[in-house]
């Protein structure tokens, strides 16, 4: 399912416009990453929660050529499965 | 400063929708985003970061504490892979 698929499910479900599904969905992915780029963490209960993590830069190698490659210091947003997915989604209560 | 459901919420009001449609559209939109993903389909926000379900198989793992081994069961679980877009806009990247 990509971004277009979701607004028009949500626009079924609620018989709403196209145009204001939209909104709802662009509001919400938008909010997050306005939070995640101010390094905010993010919580939205059932589905999971957002932190960024940082990573130390080291020494890599590209292991066809040998070269040494610098990786530098970066920032990650990591993703953790809230309670209620993480239980819909595992196998035992899906089969 | 974490931002929650209602810190959404308040935006969706704020862009005119009213506070009982605010609450409800937000809901309707995650049961749509978890029921798809309990379904096994993934999900692409372009921009965003792609959602998927990936099928783990099972292994055996050591309680760290007593040090006894455990079978753990095969399982899914969601990943969660970041857009570059947006880990460029986190890492200050133009």
């Amino acid at each position: 399912m990509n971004k277009s698929q979701l607004i028009e499910a949500l626009a079924k479900e609620e018989n709403l416009p196209i145009k204001k599904a939209e909104e709802v969905v662009e509001t919400f992915f938008s909010d997050m990453e306005k939070a995640l780029i101010k390094n905010q963490r993010v919580e939205v209960r059932g589905l999971g929660s957002f932190k960024i993590k940082e990573y130390g830069g080291y020494h890599g190698r590209n292991p066809k050529t040998g070269d040494v490659i610098k990786v530098t210091p970066k920032k990650l947003p990591f993703f953790k499965v809230g309670k209620e997915l993480k239980e819909r989604v595992d196998i035992h209560n899906y089969r | 400063m974490t931002l929650t459901k209602a810190d959404i919420i308040d935006v969706l009001y704020n862009n005119g929708f009213s506070r009982k449609q605010s609450v409800r559209l937000l809901e309707s939109l995650l049961e749509i985003i978890k029921s798809n993903l309990e379904k096994g389909d993934s999900l692409l926000i372009s921009g965003f970061g792609k959602f998927s379900v990936r099928e783990k198989g099972s292994r055996i793992g050591r309680n760290p504490k007593t040090g006894e081994e455990v079978i753990i069961n095969e399982r899914r679980i969601v990943s969660f892979k970041c857009s570059t877009v947006l880990r460029d806009k986190i890492n200050g990247i133009q």
